[in-house]
């Protein structure tokens, strides 16, 4: 039970609904942190992560490929427990444009059908953000999210202010806020996770401000100064009584006639036992690739078939693309770059999105171009010029070198849905209760490459006015690789919209095909924006959350 | 322990240009007070270096830390892990090397533990050559991989130099490496040289930097010669000050006496 779950679980019990939690995992509390900032354990033996030798997805580039198993930890990280993903993001928590969320008519309106490349699959997300804004500003509240509230012309209006004020603006980050000003660039405090200063949310639940230690991502915050499901939304649920979290529960199968969902199966993975658990209501909130594994599984709702173009279930796999960057060695300064918060930076929005003109560009969308100070540690940070050797003593006297003199701004780009990229089981191979894996089928097209390009030389400028004494930038994307780490913002499968040929669910995160059945979280997005999923995560879900307390007063389609 | 130049309480401070010399770091460091007889060092460059340096040499040889032993390693292979982990990070003007900093003892325990037994990875067949972008997929565990990977070195040494790795001169030593790294002619079973080359290089890297608590990072010099801080629990006073800010490091180990 992470984001999606907490939530939905906090909402219905406070409304007087039973709710039964069934999480894979292990119970967690901020008292399991005590040996936290352990880099070695945590970043690089993945202690929060799910444990893959029971179960993971296979991979391939393309369907001329064989898919194979993703056997140990690479690209994306999966969360397991109490709190998933949710314990241990970084925090950072942006909103998506409004364009997002009417990509398609924006982009026919202002280019033509014709600037839609063939066989990218881009399609509306059936909620405007006019719609979606009170269910972001509900997630900002309770998560205390910490911002700069003023209006920011690159950015969707605000109904409220941010809860809390901005983290510290540190010295890394008013150098990068003076170069992007002088370039004439709207730069902002990235919105985030970590308090700034201790907070009551709205439902009573208080947290201490973040103490800028450096241990975020990858890790748990033993201050509960992270908004975590555990610390937030999990206990609001409990405190109503109304919450029965069972874990070490895998949910293995929804139960179904075809037209609607009776239960769920599940292991008890204590006693092997296989239990069924009846209900009126089954949300899925998984992270979103076991989203779109359980209802392939079950047989619930129709696969997409690429050759086709029909069937929803595993339709839109998108990813992020990040590659772009600039980065800064200062011959003569050093910084405490191994101080930080996960979401401590600054960033801009004027190449994200459509926020520039995309006519004589080959491609669309945008990132943003940010630094962050998250705290270097020093395993995975050994930074040095170009050319340097990879070991022995010039590494070694390099390294300790540039070991705290190196910035990087860098880009997080859209990705955007091709046909030919999507979920579906995998023919071989099974997880250890003899179910097929989740096969992934993605690639890194021209329009990334040529994204990548374009932002990393916009980061680059900027990089340069900050005053290092060189700056390499990196601006080639090669093809998609499950090995080095890029970003856990992996999203589709079960997206949302306003057709249900082209969608597998409504604004409400209600399943067409199933209307007891809401599937939420970054599986419902058509594509992925130049932002982080959370902040959307959580709108959809109290979004999900309202339309499940509708459908158990009034029965059917909600939309 | 003399601690680094600004004493207790982490106090912050700005940084100076970092040009220590060896002997300044080793005073720093308190290296010579003990827990730091690694296979052969404590008669090796850096005490006789101390010696004639005038510090103070250790009125008696200190005893050697009781977790000091192998997990997983034979006595070979520990000396050969040794000293290849030694030409990858060596002990050079900045500070020790992985062998003073115990990285063969962390490659051993961490060898011998969940990680060197792939106990969290997916390792149900079949097992299929992978395309580059599709990552490891050897039916082998990590510690496996690692023998043979010593093997295939052992026997690289003995057919080019008929010598055993350590016997080597620290230049051949890198030429050896070199070759491995590139995977030039470089045969091993179950594993590809460059892959091995890779395991190796990446836990030297982690022994070097990880909390002392498994082993390397002896006396938390990994740290201290990039002047990481370590398990500090706020920096929320120090982090709108301009530059490096310098503390004395701490361990996770702090937690337990605190």
């Amino acid at each position: 039970m992470g984001w999606v779950g907490g939530i939905i679980a906090a909402e219905l019990t406070k409304a007087g609904i039973q709710v039964v939690g069934l999480e894979r995992g292990k119970s967690r509390s901020t008292e399991d942190y005590f040996m936290d900032h352990d880099e070695l354990r945590y970043a690089r033996r993945f202690e929060l992560m799910q444990d893959l030798s029971k179960e993971t997805i296979t991979f391939r580039n393309s369907e001329s490929m064989r898919a194979l198993p993703m056997r140990s930890y690479g690209s994306f990280l999966l969360g397991d427990g109490l709190g998933g993903a949710g314990s241990h993001w970084n925090g950072q928590t942006h909103r998506f444009l409004p364009y997002d969320f009417e990509i398609y008519n924006q982009t026919v309106e202002r280019y033509g059908k014709g600037k839609i490349p063939e066989g990218m699959q881009l399609q509306d997300w059936g909620i405007t953000y006019d719609e979606i804004e009170p269910y972001y500003d509900k997630f900002e509240q309770v998560a205390g999210i910490s911002g700069e509230s003023e209006a920011n012309p690159m950015l969707g209006k605000r109904s409220h202010p941010f809860p809390t004020p901005p983290m510290k603006k540190t010295p890394i980050l008013q150098r990068f806020e003076e170069a992007s000003k002088k370039l004439g660039y709207h730069p902002y405090m990235i919105p985030s996770a970590n308090l700034s200063e201790n907070y009551k949310n709205p439902d009573g639940i208080s947290r201490a401000a973040c103490q800028y230690c450096g241990f975020c991502e990858r890790f748990g915050c033993e201050y509960g100064a992270k908004a975590d499901p555990v610390v937030t939304v999990i206990p609001t649920a409990m405190a109503t009584g109304k919450l029965e979290v069972r874990t070490f529960s895998n949910v293995t199968e929804i139960l179904h006639d075809g037209k609607k969902a009776t239960g769920v199966v599940y292991i008890n993975t204590v006693t092997g036992e296989e239990v069924t658990q009846p209900a009126d209501v089954v949300v899925l909130g998984s992270f979103m690739l076991n989203n779109a594994r359980l209802l392939l599984n079950s047989k619930l709702g129709t696969p997409y078939n690429r050759k086709t173009g029909r069937g929803t279930i595993g339709r839109n796999y998108a990813y992020q693309v990040n590659s772009g960057r600039a980065v800064g060695f200062y011959d003569d300064e050093e910084f405490s770059t191994f101080m930080g918060a996960g979401a401590l930076g600054m960033e801009f929005d004027d190449f994200n999105g459509d926020n520039f003109d995309h006519s004589d560009l080959k491609f669309l969308h945008g990132a943003g171009i940010r630094i962050s100070q998250n705290g270097l540690r020093p395993i995975e940070n050994n930074p040095a010029p170009q050319g340097t050797p990879t070991w022995g003593k010039k590494w070694k006297e390099t390294t300790l070198k540039y070991a705290n003199r190196v910035l990087t701004v860098a880009t997080q780009g859209a990705s955007l849905p091709w046909k030919h990229h999507y979920l579906d089981l995998d023919p071989t191979y099974k997880d250890i209760y003899g179910k097929p894996l989740l096969r992934i089928t993605f690639d890194f097209e021209d329009q990334d490459r040529e994204l990548t390009k374009y932002l990393a030389d916009k980061a680059g400028e900027v990089m340069k006015e900050m005053g290092p004494s060189h700056v390499e930038i990196k601006d080639k994307l090669d093809p998609y690789n499950i090995v080095p780490y890029q970003s856990t913002h992996n999203t589709g499968g079960v997206i949302m919209g306003a057709d249900p040929e082209t969608s597998a669910v409504n604004s409400y995160l209600q399943m067409w095909e199933a209307e007891n059945v809401f599937v939420v979280g970054a599986s419902a997005f058509p594509h992925n924006s130049g932002y982080n999923p959370t902040d959307t995560v959580g709108a959809l879900s109290y979004r999900a959350a309202e339309g499940i307390q509708k459908y158990l007063k009034q029965g059917g389609m909600l939309v | 322990m003399p601690g680094l130049k600004l004493g207790k309480n982490s106090k912050p401070a700005r940084s100076e240009q970092p040009d220590e010399s060896r002997r300044n770091f080793l005073k720093a460091s308190g290296m010579t007070l003990g827990g730091l007889i690694v296979g052969s060092v404590f008669g090796g460059v850096l005490t006789d270096n101390l010696e004639k340096n005038n510090s103070p040499a250790p009125a008696s040889k200190p005893e050697a830390s009781l977790q000091d032993a192998l997990m997983f390693f034979n006595q070979e292979q520990f000396k050969m892990t040794e000293a290849a982990v030694e030409r990858i990070y060596p002990e050079d003007e900045n500070g020790p090397g992985a062998k003073a900093l115990g990285v063969a003892f962390f490659i051993d325990h961490q060898l011998a533990g969940p990680w060197g037994y792939n106990a969290r990875d997916y390792m149900m067949g079949p097992f299929v050559q992978a395309q580059a972008t599709q990552g490891e997929q050897s039916r082998l565990k990590r510690n496996e991989m690692f023998t043979l990977g010593l093997e295939g070195l052992k026997s690289y040494c003995q057919q080019k130099y008929k010598k055993v790795f350590t016997e080597l001169e620290a230049q051949q030593q890198d030429e050896v490496l070199t070759a491995m790294e590139k995977g030039d002619k470089f045969p091993m079973r179950g594993v590809t040289s460059s892959s091995f080359f890779k395991m190796l290089r990446s836990l030297t890297i982690e022994g070097v930097y990880a909390d002392p608590l498994y082993g390397g990072n002896r006396n938390m010099n990994g740290w201290k010669m990039r002047k990481f801080p370590g398990n500090q629990m706020s920096y929320a006073q120090q982090i709108t000050k301009e530059g490096l800010v310098q503390m004395k490091p701490k361990s996770l180990q702090a937690h337990m006496s605190e």
